[in-house]
């Protein structure tokens, strides 16, 4: 890091409080509203799940009964048990933390590309903005899921490989948001007061720039998120993604489905988790759109 | 004139940057399927096979030769149209997507019959009733279809719709006993088997296609009604819907000609994306309803590591979409008053 002019630490010191100020805001904004609530409610349960997974589960995940297969849910196994006898209520609890690993690591890679691609994009304009816009295009010209397929396919099958090929297909859309927002204020007076001052590019980019960006990048990094479990779960479904005995939730969908006429259980639970977790991202990003928007809070 | 000289200009501009859009595709194409995999002839030629047959099928695709070499091959066969053989079908690939995909085309054109036709009225009915219950029904309902893994949804309605109650057809696009029965005219069965007259073969068709196309049109009339909802927004908070309602027309008219005539042609480009991405649906959708269309092409493909036929299903989705976006651009410009 460059050396901070004095006169900003004060400011940013105010900053602090005042981000958690309104960061309060929003939760009691979010809290307000039912459907928002609601996907708080269960993202944070999630979250517990997994911290909590190995205290939660009742059984472990990856153990096998040959003699206690295909048990229909009881007090015992609260959702039963799958072909190989394991507690599909414990795998479930364990699989938690393999969505929360995908999630977080697409949204680790994807939110810095696309802030990249997208600021540099519209700082710069005139051709890095044509060039850098074009690829971005070109990504966005395919479904993510048959992109991301394109993807396993060539780098092959695995856990890590389906989070690559997620973030290698998720970027495009918030590098397209960066470049707009940036477009917004690239000619503001304070950054060309900034440059007069003798600033880098670089240094005008990470500092006025992205700052700029951020809450819209985060809003969309939300809403996507509730994408990504799902092209995850594809994926997982397509067994093309977590490999067994992994229990991520769409392949245990994807192995449950043989036996799903006579065993409902087996891809009921899983289906129930997926649709639970990408219902709450929804939620919670239609809920942020809306809390961070003004304009959007009247016209709502 | 000039008007008609600037669409020209448009156009020209349009299609220069679809050509490099096109170009952008096949070098990404290539680089997944030719540069990526760690070893394209080990997919090919299976674990055990013998160190002749490697080198022979190592040269046949060519892979001794430097990189721009292979590239300007892919190049040509693309523009050609000679994608080589399936593995798995032996089948000339370009005459295996010309089988499948009808059936795909089949189901997202029923699908999207769907979903416009649920997704608009609900949207304009949630946007004029903003924040009432109805409103915030249609919302949760739409978010719903945003957020259902489909692939899991299908075998649930399979569970209750198929095996449970016994109302609609199981996997497949008719009943095994009718296949082969129709001619094939227009690759769609709903219209070949009715064209034919072969009612019975028609009702098969069409209790099969009913639940993987209501889903598939579920889950993009979510898109739909969202969209609708936001566009009716905009032109109800319009000054001239008030003069409009001050002039004594009523709610319904202008609810439904003014504001709703007027988002007509945006309406016209999301259905057209939507359609696009009904493709990703039918993917899944497809291996589960064992729907014999590009889904299922594309996805046993894949498993075998026929990476040759993934990419130019690929191709051809990333073709059908750069189409699609065309289409709805032209559509624009044509219908929307504003942009002559």
């Amino acid at each position: 890091m460059s050396m901070t002019p004095p006169l900003t630490i004060p400011d940013k010191s105010r900053k602090m409080p005042q981000g958690i100020y309104m960061l309060g805001n929003i939760l009691r904004f979010l809290a307000r509203t039912p459907t928002s609530l609601f996907g708080i409610v269960v993202l944070v349960l999630l979250l517990l799940m997994a911290t909590f997974a190995p205290l939660l589960a009742t059984h472990d995940p990856y153990v096998q009964n040959l003699n206690n297969v295909l048990q229909p849910p009881s007090m015992a196994h609260f959702f039963g048990t799958d072909e190989l006898g394991r507690d599909i209520y414990s795998r479930l609890v364990h699989g938690s933390r393999i969505t929360l690993t995908i999630i977080t690591l697409v949204t680790l890679v994807v939110g810095p590309i696309g802030l990249l691609f997208g600021t540099v994009a519209g700082y710069f304009g005139g051709k890095i903005d044509m060039v850098l816009m074009r690829i971005t295009d070109i990504f966005l010209s395919f479904p993510s899921l048959i992109l991301s397929l394109a993807f396993v396919a060539a780098l092959g099958p695995s856990l890590n490989n389906a989070i690559i090929a997620i973030a290698l297909t998720a970027w495009p859309p918030i590098a397209r948001l960066a470049r707009a927002e940036t477009l917004t204020f690239r000619n503001a007076d304070y950054i060309s007061a900034a440059r007069l001052q003798g600033a880098s590019s670089a240094r005008i980019i990470w500092h006025s720039i992205v700052p700029m960006c951020l809450p819209s990048v985060i809003i969309r990094l939300t809403l996507n998120m509730a994408t990504v479990i799902l092209t995850a779960a594809g994926l997982g479904f397509l067994g093309l993604g977590a490999q067994p005995p992994l229990p991520e939730w769409g392949a245990m969908i994807a192995t449950g489905r043989r036996y799903m006429i006579d065993h409902w259980w087996l891809v009921t639970f899983p289906g129930i988790a997926i649709l639970a977790v990408s219902l709450a991202f929804n939620l919670l990003g239609d809920g942020l759109r809306d809390a961070l928007d003004p304009k959007q809070m009247n016209r709502r | 004139m000039t008007r008609n000289r600037r669409f020209m200009h448009v156009l020209g501009r349009q299609s220069l940057s679809i050509l490099v859009t096109l170009f952008g595709l096949l070098v990404l194409t290539f680089v997944i399927g030719r540069v990526m995999p760690a070893d394209p002839v080990r997919a090919i030629v299976g674990e055990d096979a013998t160190r002749e047959v490697y080198e022979h099928v190592f040269r046949q695709l060519g892979l001794d030769r430097p990189m721009w070499q292979q590239f300007v091959f892919y190049m040509r066969d693309v523009v050609t149209f000679d994608f080589g053989n399936a593995v798995r079908t032996g089948q000339p690939i370009t005459s295996d997507l010309a089988r499948v995909l009808p059936a795909t085309f089949e189901l997202a054109t029923f699908a999207i019959l769907i979903g416009a036709g649920l997704g608009a009225p609900l949207g304009v009915i949630a946007a004029v009733n903003k924040d009432r219950w109805i409103d915030h029904l249609v919302r949760v309902l739409s978010l719903l279809g945003h957020s259902m893994p489909i692939f899991w949804t299908g075998m649930i309605a399979l569970l209750i719709f198929y095996a449970g109650l016994g109302w609609v057809g199981g996997s497949g696009r008719m009943s095994q006993f009718y296949i082969g029965m129709v001619p094939e005219r227009t690759h769609f069965l709903l219209i070949d088997s009715a064209l034919a007259g072969q009612w019975d073969v028609f009702r098969s068709a069409l209790n099969h296609i009913i639940l993987p196309a209501a889903l598939l049109g579920y889950s993009s009339a979510a898109y739909i009604t969202r969209m609708t909802r936001s566009f009716m927004l905009d032109q109800l908070n319009q000054e001239y819907i008030t003069t409009a309602r001050v002039k004594g027309l009523s709610r319904r008219q202008t609810n439904w000609r003014h504001a709703f005539g007027n988002i007509r042609v945006q309406l016209v480009t999301i259905i057209a994306l939507a359609y696009g991405s009904l493709l990703e649906g039918a993917v899944l959708i497809e291996t589960v309803f064992a729907w014999p269309g590009f889904g299922q092409y594309l996805t046993s493909n894949l498993l075998i590591g026929d990476m040759n036929a993934v990419m130019t299903c690929v191709l051809v989705v990333g073709v059908i979409f750069i189409a699609l976006n065309l289409m709805s651009d032209i559509l624009y410009r044509v219908f929307d008053p504003r942009t002559k």
